[in-house]
């Protein structure tokens, strides 16, 4: 328990950084940004709007930077995070809501896919060791996960959208699709969510397989598994309940981490496959310049990171009693 | 004298090294009577560990057995595949490791870790397991509230304890011990000695032990074999041994240690270094370091000659010309 | 021993075990031709690779290896050209990061206490939070970022890692004994960092450089891709963005796009195998066994024994 509580704390803390950094970068950076932005924003919108703006953005012109600074921190924790410029009127949460399925469905499917299916391949990779499959898959992945991943992305449409025209090319569904609960949308969506999750899950996964496979050699030369070995338990036992158990555990350490290559690969492959999600948008919102939606969806990531973190400290004190009793 | 229900012939094991194999085992003949106490000593590097787990099957690379038979109740369990194997692990042969720390799971309570072993072999219900679990640890004065705990939270001692009673859940004929009591303190280690002996004597099981303190099994084990660079160069009864050894590397162990109610004496080493294992001298392996070597023991490997209840290698003891 | 001749040993001894391993010799062999194509791309290419001379969307021909853009400019020579940005903010990013993260988990290793728990929560923090979307976003209110800003952006993500290897691996060495008599002989800290504590950790340093600069080329080229970095200039990165916006993949241009692709991934190879064959050295449980020599082995000596 107090392992949980002070995993929290220290997300909290990460979260916070996040939100200073955010507050201060666009008034760092020469040129300030952010007054910048106020300035092309006065002459065209109603006071109103413009009063919202310096409000979410923490641009009140006449305060101090500390009570900017707090007003911004009030304001983001309570859900204000403003109005977008590109899609003006409508508000960045509406924004964000409106994309946020798509990623979700996307990112988070393909990333779980990707490391229950690594983690699992690189458990037998080990398992059998000096067997065909652990002699070729360390080199083949090693040189794999050097592959950018929007190229393979790039790869993929080319290969398999263009020339092969098996699926579709762009988008999460198509133009002349409407947005309904109808079985011939969803199919729709399913052919247009191939080619990016299969991109995002060839990249990612040789990642889990290295590490699950370098953990496990570890483990199994351990004297506990040999112990295993000598009470004559099965072998299926053994891989999972004593080898693999004890090898996740830093794999789930290691999940946490690498979740910032996954978050920056998802945006180039939604980037690349136009996949209407957050990290398009994020994109969209650097080109257009939107700032207050760019400031948003760092922190929507950075949120998004921080849970997932917390919730594999969850799983590895359920799986791992050590950390659970603390003395 | 019953069959003995150990027969190792000529076992051969060699790890692989970058430079070539190296010689762990080389040629070893023991023999284990049931209800038997044999330890086998050496120092470290020796190979006796790797004997141990070559006898229990539970090598893996680089190490593997290249030649010999070990023969269990009349079957050579080389020959045996592994599911063949899985059914004497545990239910004949167990093993007690020298960490108790290493050799548990980190993430398995006890009592879970004892199930596995019942479930592995018997078809023993929930309750049955139970209840044999807690008949094992209270054989050694554990309470069996710690069928839940984990094994950080247990004491050292304990946990040593809880291996043994872990290796004692199916009663049997052989327990294999790897310096069980190497990482405990003087008191503890002989509280162990007397538990063990105890229970063998309850039980009757035989005990195949390995350490590099002989002054632990001085007043427990039946026989005493003396192991060097992979071989055994002395066996005997454990008194005859320890009064009377016949080897200079036996002897050179002998002088290293002191007499608590003898007079006091000077302490002396073995000088000198064990030979390499890749490729090892032709003669006999300890002659770099033998204060009586000759000239035939740098070129001839001395045979193991058994004569009664003795066996010795070596060439002052057993000149070539008599054999 | 004069440090001279240690250093000498291991220098040799670095090079013995290069030959060895054949990950490690495939990937320092790619490694070496692109710094030499990326330091002297003109031994390599005739044509200026910004000129849009040729004929736009030309196919493959002998003077054109690669085909033409849909500029007119030659793939080719863009491709060699473009070595130079991305070689060179591999090794720069990486050599920097690799000295931040040495001090930084050293010095948390070594000083313990309030020091260590400081520097270790400000090393977690920056590690967790996202880093790509950071460095949209900082270069986003840059407005296209040069190089040094996109250097500086990649060290200030990228080194929290390495530290926080380094730093367990000091600390397992810390209470080592030679350093506690070293410490006992009087020498002074610093001294014992350097000389005593740091040389130990080399491969686990040398492998840290190598991931560093890994993450630099994939990142700096997502960041060119996505048109934040300097779009004028020649790099790989920037000629994916503009096979890109011109819809390369779609109008009969493939090579554009992939072309600097493959230059991408085979610099990140090179890197990404010799980081692993590093990986190996520290760890040599990881090095690769072969089940079919044992058994071989064990064969013959069944026949003979």
């Amino acid at each position: 328990m107090r392992f949980l509580v002070r995993r929290l704390g220290f997300l909290l803390i990460a979260l916070w950084a996040a939100l200073t950094l955010n507050f201060f970068i666009p008034r760092l950076m020469p040129g300030n940004p952010a007054e910048s932005m106020m300035a092309t924003f006065r002459g065209h919108v109603n006071p109103a709007a413009l009063k919202a703006l310096e409000v979410a953005f923490g641009v009140g012109g006449h305060q101090s930077l500390v009570s900017s600074y707090f007003q911004y921190l009030g304001n983001t924790l309570r859900g204000n995070l403003g109005i977008s410029t590109s899609y003006f009127p409508l508000s960045v949460t509406s924004v964000i809501m409106k994309a946020l399925p798509w990623s979700l469905g996307l990112v988070g499917l393909s990333t779980v896919i990707g490391f229950i299916i690594g983690t699992a391949v690189g458990a037998v990779a080990a398992w059998r060791r000096g067997g065909k499959l652990d002699s070729i898959l360390p080199p083949t992945f090693i040189v794999i996960s050097a592959f950018p991943y929007f190229w393979v992305g790039l790869l993929a449409i080319w290969l398999f959208a263009v020339t092969l025209k098996w699926f579709p090319i762009l988008g999460g569904y198509s133009e002349t699709a409407t947005e309904q609960w109808s079985w011939p949308f969803v199919g729709d969506v399913l052919t247009h969510a191939v080619l990016p999750a299969f991109t995002i899950v060839i990249t990612s996964i040789g990642g889990w397989i290295l590490t699950m496979r370098n953990n496990m050699i570890t483990v199994v030369a351990e004297d506990y598994v040999k112990m295993a070995r000598a009470k004559g338990l099965k072998n299926q036992r053994i891989l999972w309940q004593y080898a693999g158990r004890n090898a996740m555990l830093p794999s789930l350490t290691g999940f946490a981490m690498s979740l910032g290559f996954v978050i920056s690969g998802a945006i180039l492959v939604e980037y690349v496959f136009n996949y209407p999600g957050l990290g398009f948008l994020l994109l969209q919102a650097v080109q257009t310049e939107d700032y207050p939606l760019m400031q948003s969806l760092f922190l929507l990531i950075t949120v998004a990171v921080l849970l997932a973190i917390f919730v594999s400290d969850i799983v590895t004190a359920v799986l791992d009693p050590r950390t659970r009793v603390r003395t | 004298m019953s069959e003995p229900i150990l027969q190792v012939r000529d076992l051969m094991v060699e790890y692989a090294t970058p430079s070539g194999p190296a010689q762990a085992v080389h040629g070893v003949n023991l023999e284990l009577a049931q209800g038997e106490f044999l330890a086998i000593v050496g120092e470290s590097g020796c190979g006796k560990s790797t004997l141990l787990f070559a006898i229990a099957q539970l090598l893996s690379y680089p190490a593997s057995v290249v030649g010999g038979s070990v023969t269990f109740n009349g079957v050579d369990l080389r020959t045996l595949t592994d599911e063949q194997l899985r059914r004497y692990r545990w239910r004949d042969i167990s093993v007690v490791m020298q960490s108790a720390m290493n050799a548990l799971n980190p993430t398995l309570s006890i009592g879970a870790q004892l199930a596995d072993a019942c479930r592995a072999h018997t078809d023993w219900d929930d309750h049955r397991i139970t209840q044999r679990s807690e008949e094992v640890l209270a054989m050694v004065s554990i309470d069996r509230v710690h069928l839940k705990s984990f094994p950080f939270q247990l004491s050292g001692g304990m946990r040593q304890r809880a291996m043994i009673a872990m290796a004692l859940l199916l009663e049997p004929k052989l327990v294999i011990m790897d310096e069980p009591t190497s990482a405990l303190d003087v008191v503890a280690q002989r509280s162990l000695m007397r538990q063990v002996e105890a229970l063998r004597h309850e039980l009757g099981f035989a005990v195949l032990f390995v350490t590099h303190d002989m002054s632990v099994v001085s007043h427990f084990s039946d026989r005493l074999a003396v192991m060097y660079a992979g071989e055994v160069v002395e066996l005997d009864t454990t008194r005859e041994v320890f009064d009377h050894p016949q080897h200079p590397y036996s002897q050179g162990l002998m002088e290293a240690f002191p007499s608590l109610l003898g007079e006091s004496r000077q302490l002396t080493g073995i000088p000198g270094t064990p030979p390499a294992l890749v490729d090892p001298p032709p003669g006999c392996l300890f002659a770099a370091r033998c204060p009586y070597v000759m000239d035939i023991c740098r070129t001839l490997r001395p045979e193991l000659i058994t004569k009664g209840n003795r066996a010795v290698r070596c060439h002052l003891v057993n000149p070539p010309e008599s054999s | 021993m004069s440090r001279l001749r240690i250093l000498g040993r291991r220098l040799a001894g670095a090079g013995r075990f290069l030959r060895r391993d054949k990950k490690a010799m495939v990937g320092s062999i790619i490694l070496f031709i692109l710094v030499v194509v990326a330091i002297f791309p003109s031994w390599f290419a005739r044509d200026n690779p910004a000129a849009e001379i040729y004929k736009p969307g030309a196919g493959l021909s002998w003077s054109h290896v690669l085909g033409t853009t849909s500029f007119g400019q030659d793939v080719y020579s863009q491709l060699i050209y473009g070595a130079r940005q991305s070689v060179f903010i591999a090794l720069i990013v990486g050599a920097f990061c690799t000295v931040v993260s040495v001090a930084v988990g050293v010095t948390a290793a070594y000083s313990g206490g309030l020091v260590d728990d400081t520097l270790s929560l400000f090393t977690d923090v920056i590690l967790v939070i996202p880093t790509f979307p950071l460095i949209i976003v900082i270069t986003a209110y840059a407005k296209g970022a040069s190089f040094w800003l996109i250097v500086a952006v990649l060290v200030f993500t990228g080194w929290s890692y390495g530290a926080r290897q380094l730093r367990v691996q000091a600390l397992s060495l810390r209470n080592r004994d030679y350093l506690l008599a070293a410490k006992a002989r009087g020498e002074a800290s610093w001294y014992v960092i350097t000389v005593e504590l740091i040389p130990p950790m080399t491969s686990l340093i040398v492998a840290n450089f190598l991931s560093a600069a890994l993450y630099a080329v994939l990142a700096s080229a997502a960041l060119q891709f996505i048109g934040l970095g300097n779009i004028n200039t020649e790099s790989w990165g920037t000629m994916l963005y503009w096979a890109q916006n011109n819809e390369a993949l779609q109008t009969g241009l493939p090579l554009w796009a992939l072309a600097p692709g493959v230059a991408i991934a085979l610099l990140g190879s090179a890197l990404a195998l010799l980081n692993y064959a590093f990986d190996e050295v520290s760890n040599p449980a990881l090095r690769p066994v072969s089940q079919k020599k044992m058994r071989k082995r064990m064969k013959k000596l069944e026949v003979v024994g």
